[in-house]
């Protein structure tokens, strides 16, 4: 249905070509799955299907690419139209009308299809999809899961022999997610659609993929075949394909179901292991672990020291079970000075006298009590108490639209609370000027590219330098400390996602805020990105930030979260350790956690550590 | 603001203009991207940046707040030039008078079928916006009457302002100074006009988005509603992203309020409005935008002399009713000039082999609604005519207006909608 004959792209401006050699043919009626770190060139081979490389692109293609027997290089996107459907990474950016019907009905008439031919199918698509009560809605008030399914039904209607996706899952929720992947295997299924799709989130789509090409660096010829054997030799797997190379399974398994099939001996050999507390998280022993932690008791378990190390967290050491020996302020061993903001710190003190909340040594960066956020008739947030320690890693999860970002964002004093409070280092942050709350909190927003204005790295840093009013050649310093080997001429612009995230990062710690808030972070960065990310988190909890991450990604909260709290409705539903909680959670679980279960592991680099 | 018009237009020429912006969609030629594929490598300019992920870019979650399901739009039922017309024939009634019961019983009668008729959609939305405005300028009408005087001579003096003394060569020009009860009289009248006016404006944009009503242009004429379309549901997304890059300048510390703080958010809300405007036309042309059909050489010919010949003879027909002369041949040559490009249009919407998705009907309560307005408008400019005083009661001397009987009959006659026009359909929440 596609072939890639011997395809080579150079785009204008680039001394190598972007990818070379693409070499491979996908049958018609199959899902093909398009993997590989970030910058190999996904999106590229992507759009030499719908033929948008190179007719709006612009560069050269070499060899030649055929869909459904027509060859891309006489024909235009459009003339394609009707034989590819194609939806980027933005659903919104591919929405021409206003409303969700018409939407669906857009391409239609762009082909020309009778009209009661547009209306049957409208109505087909509208229930295949599950899209009928949304018929009339503005699109601007779906949901990020809705609007992807929009954006996919909105291609089928004209019937299209080959389905192209590019990270169709990565802004989603695991409930969105897979909504949205039932929908394509439905069309692989009955309709017999072509399907090739690029994700970065494998462990959602690879056990759907019929077959996987593999592109394994930029320039580098693909692999294709059968998804167990090119999982087995590429460079980004999912974590149950971690396990099951850990484990030295073959053929790997690539569902959850396969992996607890040959885990049986793992689990044994794992049973005598001290049990998966992945870090000396929060202290379940010593509380009722379904109840909602208590602002003291739970930031006072934290142990700083154990969070640098999470090696020792499997051995039988004291640090989950202890009462907490190191909860006394500056007690970690911190590489860089930790923050020095004694009038915080003082009106930290004497709100904690004022609160309710049981007494505590430990201070805590930030608190809230009772907040209710209403953005004209939507309840954003209502009645959300939240504490955070110095030291703490808190990952915020939910469906899309839960309340995390404006969570976060009232956390900056971005939002304006309509009841309750919240203190973020003994201020309140929507009424503190910027240049003081910058010292306190730190977000780095969804799109971290909003945070950048300059032209060069350098200039960035001089102007964070300044912003902050840090000493000059600090932001600099952690530049380059968390990202080794950038010059200072480079544009923000062209640095990779996860490149620009470390610089945007880096931004924002110049102020050294106690508190360090994330919101998405790992959304379009590959396993490499994340590993790196993950690394660099852990080491600023360890020197005392406390940090808040908004995500969808269950794997990285179960890499670095202390604490899960999970958001429904705006309303916090649980708030407790991350083992506590993304265990009992079907939809929250790791994969580890899944294949393991009833065993309590939560990564692969956990079970790597136990079984040393 | 977007260019979307040139993105949308020509999709593949769009992608030239924000390549220096350093998106990482290259600059290149649809045809020079045709004819070296697979021919020699086309010279590399310098100064890309990028290394060319077109539309890389992370998806973006914007808006997607646990928004409750707004209440579900009926299906309108009624084309949307019949709110229109119907709400502009108000409108050219409310310039034949200034009496202000009639005004006022415009506004009543506009506003109640707005009350009964609107759909729960945003745009519906707009007519609080109108209404505001509408007060706005009524108010600013009468101050600028308090500060600046007016000519209207009058005796009922109310207050007395100090008078700023202005140096000679501003004669003519009063800074304060007696303010008189029919100088404020005259500026109400004339301000509740315009008032009106504004307010019939936005009732046809809470009745029937302008989006709708473009999509009902003629074959011909669809790329470029399909452009204005796009361009009023671009508007939104701009505001969000200014609102989002000034929440990101308070993140890194600097001052979020006050005109530096807009001006220094334009240039990454216009990087980021052009880079999704050359997504958008990525997608809209994989989606077959811009398709032509096969049209045999004579048509083509046809339709290009039918439309030049048609616009030629407007100009001139316009030209010679404007003229002492011309006034024989002006309205014939006018009316043919029309008709000819109309055919022209008409013949040219061939070339586009589009279909339209559940177009309005326009049926028989389209043209009651639509004659409703016209008929309001013909009935007051009857009235204007005949009985100029009561339409324009005086202010000098002071005199009470009084309601004339048929012209608010008249008047009456816009509420016909309301009572022949289902309401939209409300979702049982």
């Amino acid at each position: 249905m596609i072939r890639f004959e011997d395809v080579s792209v150079t785009y204008e401006g680039a001394g190598e070509p972007t990818v070379r050699g693409v070499d491979f043919e996908v049958p018609e009626g199959e899902l093909v799955l398009l993997v590989g770190p970030s910058g190999v060139g996904k999106s590229t081979v992507l759009g030499a299907v719908s033929g948008l490389v190179p007719h709006f692109t612009g560069g050269t293609l070499r060899g030649r690419v055929t869909v459904a027997g027509r060859d891309t290089r006489t024909h235009q996107p459009r003339e394609l139209a009707d034989v590819v459907g194609t939806v980027g990474q933005d659903p919104l950016a591919h929405f021409v009308t206003d409303t969700v019907e018409e939407e669906l009905a857009y391409g239609m008439e762009s082909l020309g299809l009778a009209a009661e031919v547009m209306r049957r199918r409208v109505e087909e698509t509208l229930d295949l999809l599950g899209l009928a009560d949304l018929r009339d809605r503005p699109i601007g008030t779906l949901s990020g899961g809705q609007r992807q399914r929009v954006a996919i039904g909105s291609v089928l209607t004209p019937h299209p022999r080959v389905l192209v996706l590019d990270e169709p899952t990565s802004a989603l929720d695991p409930a969105a997610a897979e909504e949205v992947l039932a929908v394509l295997q439905r069309l692989v299924h009955d309709l017999g659609t072509t399907v090739l799709l690029a994700e970065h989130r494998l462990e959602r789509v690879v056990q759907y993929a019929d077959r996987v090409v593999l592109l394994p660096a930029p320039g580098a010829a693909p692999r294709c075949g059968d998804p167990a054997e090119v999982m087995a030799v590429s460079p980004v797997y999912p974590p149950v394909v971690g396990l099951g190379r850990l484990a030295g399974w073959s053929p790997l398994p690539l569902t959850v179901r396969d992996a607890r099939r040959r885990a049986a001996g793992l689990r044994d050999r794992l049973a005598h292991r001290p049990l998966g507390e992945e870090r000396p998280a929060a202290s379940p022993a010593s509380e009722p672990p379904t109840g909602r932690a208590l602002p003291g008791t739970a930031s006072g378990s934290t142990t700083p020291a154990g969070q640098a190390d999470p090696a020792g967290a499997g051995t039988a050491s004291p640090g989950p079970t202890g009462p907490a020996p190191a909860a006394a302020p500056g007690a970690p061993a911190a590489r860089l000075p930790s923050p020095r903001l004694p009038s915080p710190r003082r009106g930290l003190f004497r709100r904690n006298s004022a609160a309710l909340a049981p007494p505590s040594a430990v201070p805590r960066v930030a608190e809230v009590r009772g907040l209710a956020v209403r953005r004209g008739p939507v309840t954003a947030l209502r009645h959300v108490d939240l504490c955070v320690a110095r030291g703490e890693t808190v990952a915020l999860m939910g469906r899309n639209g839960a309340g995390k970002s404006t969570l976060l964002g009232s956390l900056v004093g971005l939002v304006e609370p309509t009841a309750g409070s919240v203190l973020v280092g003994g201020a309140v942050p929507h009424r503190t000027p910027p240049r003081d709350l910058v010292r306190r909190v730190g977000l780095v927003p969804q799109e971290p590219r909003d945070l950048l204005y300059a032209d060069t790295v350098a200039a960035e840093c001089t102007a964070a330098d300044r912003d902050a009013g840090a000493e000059p050649g600090t932001c600099r310093a952690l530049v380059s400390e968390l990202l080794p080997g950038i010059t200072d001429g480079i544009h923000p612009r062209d640095l990779s996602e996860g490149q620009r995230l470390a610089l945007a990062l880096a931004v924002v710690l110049t102020a050294r805020p106690p508190l360090l808030l994330l919101d998405e972070p790992t959304r379009g960065l590959d396993y490499a990105a994340k590993a790196r990310l993950v690394a660099v988190l852990r080491a600023l909890a360890a020197e005392g930030h406390a940090i808040v991450l908004a995500t969808h990604d269950v794997e990285l909260a179960a890499e670095i979260a202390h604490r899960v709290v999970l958001l429904s409705d705006g309303e916090v539903i649980a708030d407790g350790a991350t083992a506590e909680i993304v265990v009992a959670s079907p939809s929250f679980a790791p994969q580890v956690t899944k294949i393991l279960a009833p065993q309590r592991w939560l990564t692969v680099s956990g079970v790597r550590e136990a079984l040393a | 603001m977007r260019s979307r018009n040139g993105a949308a237009g020509a999709p593949a020429a769009g992608a030239g203009g924000p390549a220096g912006t350093g998106t990482g969609v290259r600059a290149g030629a649809r045809a020079r991207g045709r004819d070296a594929a697979g021919a020699g490598a086309p010279a590399a300019p310098p100064g890309g940046r990028a290394t060319g992920r077109p539309g890389a870019g992370p998806s973006r979650e914007r808006g997607a707040e646990a928004a409750p399901a707004p209440p579900r739009r009926g299906r309108a039922s009624l084309h949307p030039g019949a709110w229109w017309l119907w709400s502009l024939g108000l409108g050219t009634a409310a310039t034949r008078t200034t009496n202000p019961l009639l005004l006022a019983l415009l506004i009543a009668a506009a506003g109640y079928v707005v009350a009964t008729h609107r759909s729960a959609s945003p745009w519906s939305r707009s007519y609080a916006a109108f209404a505001k405005l509408a007060v706005a300028v009524l108010l600013v009408r009468l101050a600028f009457t308090v500060a600046l005087g007016s000519p209207v001579p009058g005796t009922h003096v109310l207050l007395t302002l100090p008078e700023i003394p202005l140096p000679h060569w501003a004669q003519g020009i009063r800074l304060g100074g007696r303010v008189t009860a029919e100088a404020l009289l005259f500026a109400g009248y004339n301000g509740l006009k315009l008032a009106t006016l504004l307010i019939c404006v936005g009732a046809a944009n809470a009745l029937a988005s302008p989006a709708r009503l473009l999509k009902s242009l003629p074959g011909a004429l669809y790329e470029v509603g399909v452009a204005v379309v796009v361009a009023l549901t671009f508007a939104p997304h701009l505001i969000a992203d200014v609102q989002r890059l000034r929440a990101a300048r308070r993140l890194r510390g600097r001052p979020d309020r006050g005109v530096r703080g807009l001006l220094q958010v334009g240039l990454p809300v216009l990087e980021g409005a052009l880079e999704r405007s050359v997504a958008l036309a990525a997608a809209m042309d994989a989606r077959g935008y811009g398709r032509t059909a096969q049209v045999p050489a004579r048509v083509r010919r046809t339709t290009t002399a039918l439309t030049l010949g048609g616009l030629l003879g407007v100009c001139a027909g316009t030209y010679g009713l404007l003229t002492a002369e011309g006034g024989t041949y002006g309205v014939p040559v006018l009316c043919a000039g029309a008709a000819a490009a109309l055919a022209g249009l008409r013949l040219g919407g061939r070339r586009s082999p589009r279909t339209r998705y559940r177009p309005d009907p326009w049926g028989v309560r389209a043209w009651l609604v639509a004659g409703s307005g016209a008929g309001v408008a013909a009935l007051l400019t009857l009235a204007a005519v005949r009985d100029p005083d009561a339409l324009h009661p005086g202010v000098v001397p002071l005199v009470a207006p009084t309601l004339p009987l048929w012209p608010a009959a008249a008047v009456l006659l816009a509420l016909l909608p309301a009572f022949v026009v289902p309401k939209p359909v409300e979702e049982p929440s």
